[in-house]
Protein backbone atom coordinates (compact mmCIF):
# COMPACT_ATOMS: atom_id res chain seq x y z
CA UNK A 1 0.00 0.00 0.00
CA UNK A 2 2.93 2.71 0.69
CA UNK A 3 4.60 1.34 -2.52
CA UNK A 4 0.94 2.50 -4.01
CA UNK A 5 0.25 5.93 -2.39
CA UNK A 6 4.29 6.89 -3.47
CA UNK A 7 3.77 9.53 -6.43
CA UNK A 8 7.38 10.57 -6.20
CA UNK A 9 8.07 8.34 -9.43
CA UNK A 10 5.11 11.36 -11.04
CA UNK A 11 7.81 14.09 -10.15
CA UNK A 12 5.47 16.26 -9.35
CA UNK A 13 5.75 19.81 -8.36
CA UNK A 14 3.81 22.85 -6.67
CA UNK A 15 3.38 24.85 -10.16
CA UNK A 16 2.18 21.60 -11.92
CA UNK A 17 -0.26 20.70 -8.90
CA UNK A 18 -1.48 23.98 -9.05
CA UNK A 19 -2.28 23.73 -12.70
CA UNK A 20 -3.96 20.33 -12.32
CA UNK A 21 -5.88 21.48 -9.04
CA UNK A 22 -7.12 24.64 -10.85
CA UNK A 23 -7.98 22.70 -14.27
CA UNK A 24 -10.42 19.77 -11.84
CA UNK A 25 -12.02 22.53 -9.67
CA UNK A 26 -13.11 24.52 -13.27
CA UNK A 27 -14.50 20.90 -13.89
CA UNK A 28 -15.75 20.84 -10.63
CA UNK A 29 -17.65 24.11 -10.88
CA UNK A 30 -18.52 23.16 -14.36
CA UNK A 31 -20.39 20.44 -12.60
CA UNK A 32 -22.28 22.34 -10.04
CA UNK A 33 -23.51 25.19 -13.08
CA UNK A 34 -24.65 22.34 -15.02
CA UNK A 35 -26.67 20.48 -11.83
CA UNK A 36 -28.54 23.92 -11.18
CA UNK A 37 -28.69 25.42 -14.70
CA UNK A 38 -28.82 21.74 -16.65
CA UNK A 39 -29.02 21.60 -20.63
CA UNK A 40 -25.69 23.17 -21.33
CA UNK A 41 -27.27 26.16 -22.52
CA UNK A 42 -26.34 25.90 -26.40
CA UNK A 43 -25.98 28.96 -28.72
CA UNK A 44 -25.04 30.06 -31.76
CA UNK A 45 -22.37 32.84 -31.07
CA UNK A 46 -19.75 34.26 -33.20
CA UNK A 47 -18.37 30.96 -34.87
CA UNK A 48 -21.92 30.30 -36.42
CA UNK A 49 -22.22 26.69 -34.43
CA UNK A 50 -23.91 26.15 -31.81
CA UNK A 51 -21.58 25.53 -28.47
CA UNK A 52 -22.71 24.28 -25.33
CA UNK A 53 -20.79 25.95 -21.82
CA UNK A 54 -18.49 22.81 -21.66
CA UNK A 55 -17.74 23.38 -25.59
CA UNK A 56 -16.40 26.80 -24.30
CA UNK A 57 -14.65 25.59 -21.48
CA UNK A 58 -13.03 23.46 -24.06
CA UNK A 59 -12.49 26.31 -26.39
CA UNK A 60 -10.98 28.39 -23.63
CA UNK A 61 -8.87 25.82 -22.71
CA UNK A 62 -7.09 24.78 -25.80
CA UNK A 63 -7.64 28.24 -27.03
CA UNK A 64 -5.16 29.44 -23.89
CA UNK A 65 -2.64 26.58 -24.54
CA UNK A 66 -1.89 27.86 -27.90
CA UNK A 67 -1.88 31.30 -26.75
CA UNK A 68 0.86 30.33 -24.00
CA UNK A 69 2.77 28.12 -26.69
CA UNK A 70 2.73 31.31 -29.30
CA UNK A 71 3.74 33.29 -25.82
CA UNK A 72 6.86 31.57 -25.37
CA UNK A 73 7.57 31.15 -28.94
CA UNK A 74 7.62 34.48 -30.03
CA UNK A 75 7.76 37.02 -26.71
CA UNK A 76 10.27 37.14 -24.28
CA UNK A 77 7.95 39.24 -21.97
CA UNK A 78 6.98 37.56 -18.83
CA UNK A 79 4.37 34.83 -18.85
CA UNK A 80 2.06 36.02 -16.80
CA UNK A 81 0.98 38.41 -19.74
CA UNK A 82 0.34 35.96 -21.93
CA UNK A 83 -1.86 34.13 -18.85
CA UNK A 84 -3.94 37.57 -18.77
CA UNK A 85 -4.35 36.98 -22.77
CA UNK A 86 -6.19 33.77 -21.90
CA UNK A 87 -8.48 34.48 -19.49
CA UNK A 88 -9.59 37.96 -21.72
CA UNK A 89 -10.22 35.49 -24.33
CA UNK A 90 -11.76 33.01 -21.98
CA UNK A 91 -14.06 35.84 -21.24
CA UNK A 92 -14.60 36.36 -25.05
CA UNK A 93 -15.71 33.07 -25.55
CA UNK A 94 -17.68 32.29 -22.75
CA UNK A 95 -19.51 35.60 -23.43
CA UNK A 96 -19.61 36.13 -27.14
CA UNK A 97 -19.10 32.43 -28.65
CA UNK B 1 -35.11 20.80 -18.13
CA UNK B 2 -35.83 18.12 -15.83
CA UNK B 3 -32.63 15.80 -15.56
CA UNK B 4 -33.46 12.12 -15.89
CA UNK B 5 -31.85 8.56 -15.40
CA UNK B 6 -29.05 10.49 -13.81
CA UNK B 7 -28.21 7.30 -12.28
CA UNK B 8 -27.17 5.64 -15.14
CA UNK B 9 -23.65 8.14 -15.11
CA UNK B 10 -22.38 5.30 -12.02
CA UNK B 11 -21.97 2.88 -14.72
CA UNK B 12 -19.85 5.20 -16.37
CA UNK B 13 -17.55 5.10 -13.32
CA UNK B 14 -15.38 2.17 -13.96
CA UNK B 15 -14.34 3.04 -17.15
CA UNK B 16 -13.41 6.59 -15.62
CA UNK B 17 -11.30 4.77 -13.00
CA UNK B 18 -9.43 2.69 -16.17
CA UNK B 19 -8.97 6.09 -18.20
CA UNK B 20 -7.62 7.94 -15.14
CA UNK B 21 -4.80 5.09 -14.95
CA UNK B 22 -4.26 4.29 -18.11
CA UNK B 23 -4.25 8.11 -19.44
CA UNK B 24 -4.77 10.76 -16.95
CA UNK B 25 -1.94 9.83 -14.60
CA UNK B 26 0.47 9.12 -17.64
CA UNK B 27 -0.11 12.77 -18.82
CA UNK B 28 0.29 14.66 -15.75
CA UNK B 29 3.22 13.18 -15.35
CA UNK B 30 4.61 14.12 -18.57
CA UNK B 31 3.72 17.14 -18.01
CA UNK B 32 5.58 17.18 -14.47
CA UNK B 33 8.48 16.12 -16.71
CA UNK B 34 8.25 19.18 -19.26
CA UNK B 35 8.99 21.49 -16.53
CA UNK B 36 12.00 19.64 -15.13
CA UNK B 37 15.36 17.71 -16.22
CA UNK B 38 16.46 14.60 -15.07
CA UNK B 39 19.81 13.21 -14.88
CA UNK B 40 18.20 9.54 -13.39
CA UNK B 41 18.34 7.87 -10.57
CA UNK B 42 14.38 9.56 -9.92
CA UNK B 43 15.66 13.20 -9.76
CA UNK B 44 14.71 16.72 -11.17
CA UNK B 45 15.26 20.08 -11.37
CA UNK B 46 12.93 22.97 -12.38
CA UNK B 47 13.69 24.35 -15.64
CA UNK B 48 10.24 26.17 -15.68
CA UNK B 49 9.16 26.37 -19.26
CA UNK B 50 12.51 26.29 -21.11
CA UNK B 51 11.99 23.21 -23.20
CA UNK B 52 9.00 24.19 -24.39
CA UNK B 53 10.85 27.10 -25.70
CA UNK B 54 13.49 24.91 -26.97
CA UNK B 55 11.16 22.80 -28.76
CA UNK B 56 8.98 25.96 -30.42
CA UNK B 57 12.57 27.46 -31.79
CA UNK B 58 13.85 24.30 -33.05
CA UNK B 59 13.64 23.48 -36.43
CA UNK B 60 14.28 19.72 -35.70
CA UNK B 61 10.58 19.85 -34.71
CA UNK B 62 9.29 22.27 -37.60
CA UNK B 63 10.56 19.80 -40.19
CA UNK B 64 9.23 16.31 -38.10
CA UNK B 65 5.82 18.70 -37.85
CA UNK B 66 5.56 19.51 -41.47
CA UNK B 67 6.34 15.91 -42.33
CA UNK B 68 4.02 14.68 -40.41
CA UNK B 69 1.43 16.95 -41.46
CA UNK B 70 2.03 16.12 -45.15
CA UNK B 71 1.50 12.59 -44.42
CA UNK B 72 -1.63 12.91 -42.96
CA UNK B 73 -2.89 15.49 -45.56
CA UNK B 74 -1.83 12.74 -48.26
CA UNK B 75 -3.56 9.86 -46.42
CA UNK B 76 -7.03 11.71 -45.83
CA UNK B 77 -6.64 12.39 -49.28
CA UNK B 78 -5.71 9.43 -51.01
CA UNK B 79 -7.68 7.17 -48.58
CA UNK B 80 -11.19 8.86 -47.54
CA UNK B 81 -12.06 8.85 -52.04
CA UNK B 82 -10.93 5.41 -52.80
CA UNK B 83 -12.85 4.09 -49.91
CA UNK B 84 -16.06 6.12 -50.62
CA UNK B 85 -15.33 4.39 -54.34
CA UNK B 86 -14.88 0.49 -53.43
CA UNK B 87 -17.53 0.78 -50.67
CA UNK B 88 -19.75 2.63 -53.55
CA UNK B 89 -18.52 -0.75 -56.17
CA UNK B 90 -19.13 -3.68 -53.58
CA UNK B 91 -22.22 -5.42 -54.17
CA UNK B 92 -24.96 -5.04 -51.65
CA UNK B 93 -26.76 -8.69 -52.09
CA UNK B 94 -25.74 -12.36 -52.49
CA UNK B 95 -22.46 -14.58 -51.29
CA UNK B 96 -20.02 -12.12 -53.10
CA UNK B 97 -21.15 -9.66 -50.35
CA UNK B 98 -19.24 -11.81 -47.44
CA UNK B 99 -16.42 -12.55 -49.73
CA UNK B 100 -15.95 -8.72 -50.35
CA UNK B 101 -15.94 -7.86 -46.34
CA UNK B 102 -13.85 -10.64 -45.34
CA UNK B 103 -11.60 -9.53 -48.19
CA UNK B 104 -11.74 -5.86 -46.72
CA UNK B 105 -11.17 -6.91 -43.01
CA UNK B 106 -8.04 -8.79 -44.03
CA UNK B 107 -5.35 -5.98 -43.46
CA UNK B 108 -7.11 -4.70 -40.61
CA UNK B 109 -6.13 -7.93 -38.87
CA UNK B 110 -2.84 -7.70 -39.35
CA UNK B 111 -0.40 -6.14 -36.68
CA UNK B 112 1.50 -2.97 -37.21
CA UNK B 113 4.76 -3.97 -36.83
CA UNK B 114 4.00 -7.19 -39.15
CA UNK B 115 2.68 -4.82 -41.90
CA UNK B 116 5.98 -2.90 -41.50
CA UNK B 117 8.18 -6.14 -41.87
CA UNK B 118 5.38 -7.64 -44.48
CA UNK B 119 6.35 -4.06 -46.90
CA UNK B 120 10.02 -3.83 -45.44
CA UNK B 121 10.37 -7.14 -47.44
CA UNK B 122 8.52 -6.71 -50.33
CA UNK B 123 10.44 -3.86 -51.09
CA UNK B 124 13.83 -4.80 -51.10
CA UNK B 125 15.65 -4.80 -54.17
CA UNK B 126 17.70 -7.85 -53.70
CA UNK B 127 14.56 -10.15 -52.91
CA UNK B 128 11.15 -8.29 -52.29
CA UNK B 129 8.77 -9.08 -55.10
CA UNK B 130 7.93 -5.18 -55.33
CA UNK B 131 11.41 -4.70 -55.15
CA UNK B 132 12.55 -7.27 -57.99
CA UNK B 133 9.68 -6.58 -59.88
CA UNK B 134 10.14 -2.57 -60.28
CA UNK B 135 13.97 -3.04 -61.00
CA UNK B 136 12.96 -5.31 -63.52
CA UNK B 137 10.99 -3.41 -65.66
CA UNK B 138 13.62 -0.74 -65.47
CA UNK B 139 12.25 1.64 -62.64
CA UNK B 140 15.33 3.13 -60.40
CA UNK B 141 13.85 1.61 -56.89
CA UNK B 142 15.30 1.90 -53.68
CA UNK B 143 13.55 3.50 -50.54
CA UNK B 144 16.42 2.87 -48.44
CA UNK B 145 18.21 5.43 -49.96
CA UNK B 146 15.77 7.55 -52.16
CA UNK B 147 13.67 9.84 -50.84
CA UNK B 148 10.61 9.68 -52.85
CA UNK B 149 10.44 6.00 -52.94
CA UNK B 150 10.51 5.95 -49.61
CA UNK B 151 7.36 8.32 -49.07
CA UNK B 152 5.68 6.38 -51.74
CA UNK B 153 6.23 3.07 -50.06
CA UNK B 154 4.96 4.50 -46.62
CA UNK B 155 1.78 6.03 -48.56
CA UNK B 156 1.10 2.72 -50.05
CA UNK B 157 1.38 0.58 -47.53
CA UNK B 158 -1.01 3.09 -45.16
CA UNK B 159 -3.57 2.85 -47.92
CA UNK B 160 -2.88 -1.02 -48.25
CA UNK B 161 -3.71 -1.07 -44.89
CA UNK B 162 -6.23 1.07 -43.59
CA UNK B 163 -8.17 1.89 -46.37
CA UNK B 164 -10.33 -0.86 -45.48
CA UNK B 165 -11.75 0.91 -42.84
CA UNK B 166 -13.11 3.85 -44.69
CA UNK B 167 -14.57 1.24 -47.11
CA UNK B 168 -16.16 -0.37 -44.30
CA UNK B 169 -17.39 2.39 -42.49
CA UNK B 170 -18.56 3.77 -45.53
CA UNK B 171 -20.31 0.69 -46.57
CA UNK B 172 -22.10 0.18 -43.54
CA UNK B 173 -23.56 3.66 -44.22
CA UNK B 174 -24.46 2.94 -47.30
CA UNK B 175 -26.17 -0.48 -47.14
CA UNK B 176 -28.62 1.21 -44.33
CA UNK B 177 -30.17 3.53 -46.63
CA UNK B 178 -33.58 2.55 -47.50
CA UNK B 179 -34.53 1.27 -51.37
CA UNK B 180 -37.35 3.70 -51.25
CA UNK B 181 -34.85 6.38 -51.73
CA UNK B 182 -33.43 5.06 -54.97
CA UNK B 183 -36.74 4.31 -56.29
CA UNK B 184 -37.81 8.08 -56.05
CA UNK B 185 -34.20 8.89 -57.73
CA UNK B 186 -35.10 6.85 -60.42
CA UNK B 187 -38.28 8.02 -61.10
CA UNK B 188 -37.06 11.81 -61.10
CA UNK B 189 -34.39 10.09 -63.39
CA UNK B 190 -31.70 11.21 -61.57
CA UNK B 191 -28.04 10.82 -62.82
CA UNK B 192 -25.45 8.38 -61.00
CA UNK B 193 -24.10 11.74 -59.79
CA UNK B 194 -27.12 13.12 -58.59
CA UNK B 195 -27.72 9.99 -56.36
CA UNK B 196 -24.99 10.19 -54.75
CA UNK B 197 -24.24 13.78 -54.26
CA UNK B 198 -27.64 14.11 -52.41
CA UNK B 199 -28.70 10.38 -51.26
CA UNK B 200 -25.79 8.54 -50.32
CA UNK B 201 -23.17 10.91 -49.07
CA UNK B 202 -25.52 13.01 -47.00
CA UNK B 203 -26.34 9.56 -45.33
CA UNK B 204 -22.95 8.45 -45.22
CA UNK B 205 -21.85 11.53 -43.71
CA UNK B 206 -21.74 10.38 -39.90
CA UNK B 207 -19.75 7.36 -40.68
CA UNK B 208 -17.61 9.28 -42.75
CA UNK B 209 -16.67 11.93 -40.14
CA UNK B 210 -15.79 8.81 -38.36
CA UNK B 211 -13.51 7.89 -40.84
CA UNK B 212 -11.49 10.92 -41.24
CA UNK B 213 -11.00 11.64 -37.58
CA UNK B 214 -9.31 7.63 -37.14
CA UNK B 215 -7.42 8.29 -40.02
CA UNK B 216 -5.91 11.41 -39.86
CA UNK B 217 -5.75 10.95 -35.79
CA UNK B 218 -3.86 7.52 -36.68
CA UNK B 219 -1.89 8.64 -39.33
CA UNK B 220 -0.61 11.13 -37.54
CA UNK B 221 0.57 9.22 -34.26
CA UNK B 222 1.83 6.77 -37.22
CA UNK B 223 5.39 4.94 -35.59
CA UNK B 224 5.32 1.53 -35.85
CA UNK B 225 5.36 0.76 -39.95
CA UNK B 226 7.74 3.67 -40.63
CA UNK B 227 9.74 2.50 -38.51
CA UNK B 228 9.82 -0.76 -38.98
CA UNK B 229 10.16 0.48 -43.18
CA UNK B 230 12.25 2.97 -43.47
CA UNK B 231 13.47 3.86 -39.64
CA UNK B 232 12.88 7.24 -39.98
CA UNK B 233 15.33 7.91 -43.48
CA UNK B 234 16.60 8.16 -45.74
CA UNK B 235 18.53 10.96 -43.63
CA UNK B 236 15.31 11.82 -41.83
CA UNK B 237 13.16 11.94 -44.35
CA UNK B 238 10.28 10.11 -43.32
CA UNK B 239 11.24 11.06 -39.19
CA UNK B 240 7.72 11.91 -38.05
CA UNK B 241 6.74 13.27 -35.02
CA UNK B 242 6.38 9.87 -33.51
CA UNK B 243 9.59 8.54 -34.22
CA UNK B 244 11.61 11.85 -33.45
CA UNK B 245 9.43 11.72 -30.05
CA UNK B 246 11.18 8.15 -29.03
CA UNK B 247 14.63 8.99 -30.37
CA UNK B 248 14.48 11.90 -28.31
CA UNK B 249 12.72 10.09 -24.98
CA UNK B 250 14.51 6.83 -25.31
CA UNK B 251 16.77 7.25 -27.72
CA UNK B 252 18.64 10.20 -25.81
CA UNK B 253 16.69 9.81 -22.89
CA UNK B 254 15.98 13.52 -23.00
CA UNK B 255 12.81 13.54 -20.35
CA UNK B 256 12.09 17.08 -20.25
CA UNK B 257 12.33 18.02 -23.67
CA UNK B 258 10.45 14.95 -24.75
CA UNK B 259 7.65 15.72 -22.37
CA UNK B 260 7.34 19.14 -23.80
CA UNK B 261 7.43 17.92 -26.84
CA UNK B 262 4.40 15.29 -26.92
CA UNK B 263 2.58 17.97 -24.93
CA UNK B 264 2.76 20.26 -28.02
CA UNK B 265 1.74 17.21 -30.21
CA UNK B 266 -1.12 16.17 -27.89
CA UNK B 267 -2.08 20.13 -28.54
CA UNK B 268 -2.05 20.08 -31.90
CA UNK B 269 -3.82 16.37 -32.28
CA UNK B 270 -6.58 17.94 -30.26
CA UNK B 271 -6.83 21.20 -32.36
CA UNK B 272 -7.32 19.39 -35.28
CA UNK B 273 -9.36 16.84 -34.29
CA UNK B 274 -11.36 19.32 -33.01
CA UNK B 275 -11.23 21.73 -36.28
CA UNK B 276 -12.61 17.96 -38.24
CA UNK B 277 -15.10 16.80 -35.68
CA UNK B 278 -17.29 20.79 -35.37
CA UNK B 279 -16.83 21.37 -39.07
CA UNK B 280 -18.24 18.22 -40.37
CA UNK B 281 -21.07 18.06 -37.60
CA UNK B 282 -21.83 22.03 -38.54
CA UNK B 283 -21.89 20.61 -42.12
CA UNK B 284 -24.30 17.88 -40.79
CA UNK B 285 -26.17 20.48 -38.93
CA UNK B 286 -26.25 22.75 -41.90
CA UNK B 287 -27.84 19.99 -44.37
CA UNK B 288 -30.48 19.08 -41.48
CA UNK B 289 -31.66 22.08 -41.07
CA UNK B 290 -31.83 23.22 -44.69
CA UNK B 291 -33.66 19.60 -45.48
CA UNK B 292 -36.20 20.68 -42.29
CA UNK B 293 -36.49 23.65 -44.25
CA UNK B 294 -37.83 21.92 -47.50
Amino acid sequence: MEGLLDLSWMAWTKPTAIFFIAIATLLSLMTVWEYFSPGGAPRVGLLRFETTRGDRLFVSLLGSAFICLGWLAFSSASLWIGLGFCVIYALVVFLWV
Amino acid sequence: MKMQHNKAWFMVLPMLLVVAVSAIIPLMTVVNYSVQDSFGNNEFFWVGTEWFQEILASERFHNALQRTLLFSGLILVIEIPLGISIALAMPRRGIAVSFCLVLMALPLLIPWNVVGTIWQVFGRVDIGLLGRGLSSLGIDYNYTQDVFDAWVTLIVMDVWHWTSLVVLLCYSGLVSIPEVYYQAARIDGASRWSVFRFIQLPKIKRVLLIAVLLRFMDSFMIYTEPFVVTGGGPGNATTFLSIDLVQMAVGQFDLGPAAAMSLIYFLVILLLSWVFYTVMTSLDNDSNSAGRGR
